[in-house]
């Protein structure tokens, strides 16, 4: 086996040379078994002490209440919803990795698939954890699912705010899903490879007895195709949704057609930059440059240029039709973007989601790691900065100058965003210690021998490994 | 199982292959011999497997169809009973029944129906969660979920016949052949 780490794979490779189906499982399956890198506890630790900050900021508001944030009329809508939508625009690119690409037979997803599931499910937590806080009493949230009550009220359904609601509950449901049935014959594979029998027995649990026959083969894998089908309109549509939160209102910089489509554009490259900065550490911590190529990092880059692309294009468009509309409060709130008191932050947008990607365009910066793992920080900040300038500007200058105001989060608020990140690091690195971050059983058919031969009839290379065991096999083993 | 067969004989015979092919071309040429109660089992899905053996396609496809439409049509009729006749309130001056508002939410109730569909009956129809099989009494089994290639004729098979059976699959290019106890 040729685990070369010092020259990974380059130019359209996704799986380094010499593998085969047991040293992949060994590589990728022994992940949960052995001590975990020095920078596994390292960053766990950096995610539990922020994860810690979250709480004493939950407990403090749920004592205090909102108040406590920088919230205030005019600007109702502060860090909560751009916090929300940052969050919920990340997990995007887990589904559209795992569904939309599944789709379109790009098989490098394979190896990046699994981590980007998480990171979607962990998003979403996180997304969904503002809103909650937001209504100031979450432990009434139940109020906004339909269910005969006392009050006999029921949701308004022609709010997208209700739209919401269903939109991100059943994206959740379905991510987690769609993530769960991908681990199963994984979990299998963990089950059958553990030596500790607590890890046996609950890795056997959760693998529900799965033995890989091909008759269930054939209904799992009828069942994934139509799960990535239903996740593909339905990835759209979330941010979609989100967008109509903002877009069916009146207010100036929210009322736009251009919403639905630039949100989702957004939701990807701010997702695709967070793969990016999960997946750089990770491949290097746990040397797994042979599944994670270089190649998969030039992809992953594309896709953020070209979504980055979109997302200028409706920056642009915002001011055009700002302009051209002819209404005065469009023109005025493009103004005060663009010069205005929260001017810097217009900027620092432009600079961090229109400027920063265009060194995407030359290959080496693609194929440099550093290089890409700093511009997916940038892109992550610009895509936070974006919602910022969204949410505040719009609303802290409306209609009336007399009800005009100014926003700032607090200590508070910069605390629960900074916790969230470290509920999501948190979960991450648990979900990397406990379970197979790449899936191996989708791996093993990317290996020449899990194809060659059936369709060419031809002996393939490399599979001297698998060969290894059988020429050693008892012949009979005799049963009751 | 054991009122089906003598407990005396095997749940079936399994044999290992060392490869996905010699396990598809072995499948086939059971299948041809006449064999009817047989599987595979493998560490990744293999689609000529599934059609060496002979199974159906799934009838999954249609039980997500009717998951989803009763999702949406589920979804549906909550937003007009609860916004037109339950609790029926003028927003905006909107009718009552104003579906273009319910579109959303009826389509995010579809892929739930759907969704959940797919997943639970996959796992039903596949008899999972399913805590002992007879296939995992194999020492070898446990290759199955990483390296391993095998097919199992079951002894319920009308053609099974321990020892006749036993030297089929040793001349189909088994590297091994194992009795699955009960």
């Amino acid at each position: 086996m040729a685990t070369d780490i010092a020259t990974p794979p380059r130019d359209g490779k996704i799986l380094a040379d010499g593998h085969n189906y047991s040293t992949l499982t060994e590589k990728i399956g022994d992940v949960v078994q052995v001590e975990p890198p020095k920078m596994w506890y390292v960053s766990f630790a950096i995610g539990f002490l922020l994860l810690m900050g979250m709480m004493h900021s939950i407990a403090v508001l749920l004592f205090y209440g909102v108040g406590i944030w920088g919230i205030n009329i005019p600007v109702g809508w502060g860090f909560a919803i751009v916090n929300f939508v940052w969050w919920i625009g990340i997990g995007h690119a887990g589904t559209l990795i795992s569904a939309i690409l599944l789709l379109m037979r790009q098989r490098w997803r394979m190896s990046i698939n699994r981590f980007a599931e998480a990171m979607t499910l962990f998003a979403v937590a996180c997304a969904g954890l503002f809103p909650l806080l937001h209504t100031g009493r979450p432990w009434f949230a139940y109020w906004m699912l339909p269910h005969p009550n006392t009050m006999e009220l029921w949701p308004q359904f022609r709010s997208p705010l209700i739209w919401d609601v269903f939109a991100v509950t059943t994206y959740a449901t379905v991510s987690l899903l769609f993530w769960f049935v991908g681990l199963v014959p994984d979990l299998a594979t963990l089950r059958d490879r553990a030596k500790n029998p607590i890890a046996r027995t609950i890795y056997g649990m959760l693998a529900m007895g799965w033995r890989g026959s091909a008759v269930h083969w054939q209904r799992y894998e009828t069942a994934y195709v139509l799960l990535a089908g239903l996740a593909t309109p339905l990835v759209v549509s979330v941010h979609t949704v989100v967008s109509f939160d903002f877009a069916v209102s009146l207010v100036p910089g929210w009322h736009t057609t251009i919403f639905p489509p630039y949100f989702v554009a957004g939701a990807i490259y701010s997702g695709f930059a967070m793969v990016l900065s999960l997946a750089i550490p990770l491949r290097a911590w746990y040397k797994m440059q042979d599944f994670i190529t270089d190649t998969h990092l030039d992809y992953m880059a594309k896709v953020m240029l070209a979504t980055g692309l979109v997302v200028a294009y409706g920056y642009g468009m915002e001011i055009f039709i700002a302009y051209y509309s002819g209404n005065p409060y469009e023109r005025a709130l493009a103004l005060n973007r663009i010069e205005g008191p929260y001017a810097y932050m217009y900027w620092m947008l432009i600079l961090c989601n229109v400027i920063a990607p265009q060194f995407l365009w030359i290959k080496s910066v693609r194929y440099s790691p550093v290089l890409l793992f700093i511009l997916s920080i940038v892109v992550n900040i610009g895509m936070w900065l974006e919602r910022y300038v969204i949410v505040v500007i719009s609303l802290h200058r409306d209609f009336l100058p007399s009800s005009w105001g100014m926003y700032s989060g607090t200590q508070w608020d910069y605390m629960l965003y900074a916790g969230t990140i470290g509920l999501f690091l948190t979960l991450m690195f648990l979900f990397v210690r406990f379970l197979p971050m790449i899936s191996i059983f989708e791996m093993r058919t990317l290996l020449p021998e899990a194809h060659a031969h059936l369709h060419n009839g031809h002996a393939g290379n490399g599979n001297a490994g698998e060969q290894k065991h059988s020429v050693t096999a008892t012949p009979v083993k005799e049963g009751s | 199982m054991f009122t089906e067969t003598p407990p005396s004989t095997p749940w079936g015979l399994m044999a290992e292959f060392p490869t996905a092919e010699a396990l598809v071309r072995a499948a086939e040429k059971t299948r041809d011999a006449g064999y009817r109660r047989i599987d595979g089992y493998s560490p990744f899905p293999i689609e000529e497997l599934t059609d060496a053996l002979g199974h159906p396609p799934s009838r999954l496809p249609w039980l997500v169809f009717l998951g989803g439409l009763a999702g949406g049509l589920g979804g549906y009729f909550l937003q007009w009973y609860t916004s037109g006749t339950s609790y029926p309130m003028n927003a905006g001056g909107r009718p009552l029944h104003s579906w273009v508002s319910f579109i959303p939410v009826t389509f995010e109730c579809t892929v739930l129906g759907a969704a959940l569909t797919a997943v639970f009956a996959m796992l039903g129809m596949n008899g999972l969660p399913q805590p002992y099989h007879p296939v995992f009494n194999v020492d070898r089994f446990d290759k199955a979920s990483q390296d391993g290639f095998f097919l199992c004729i079951r002894a319920v098979d009308p053609k099974f016949e321990l020892e006749g059976t036993r030297s089929f699959l040793n001349s189909l290019g088994a590297t091994a052949v194992m009795e699955v106890p009960h």
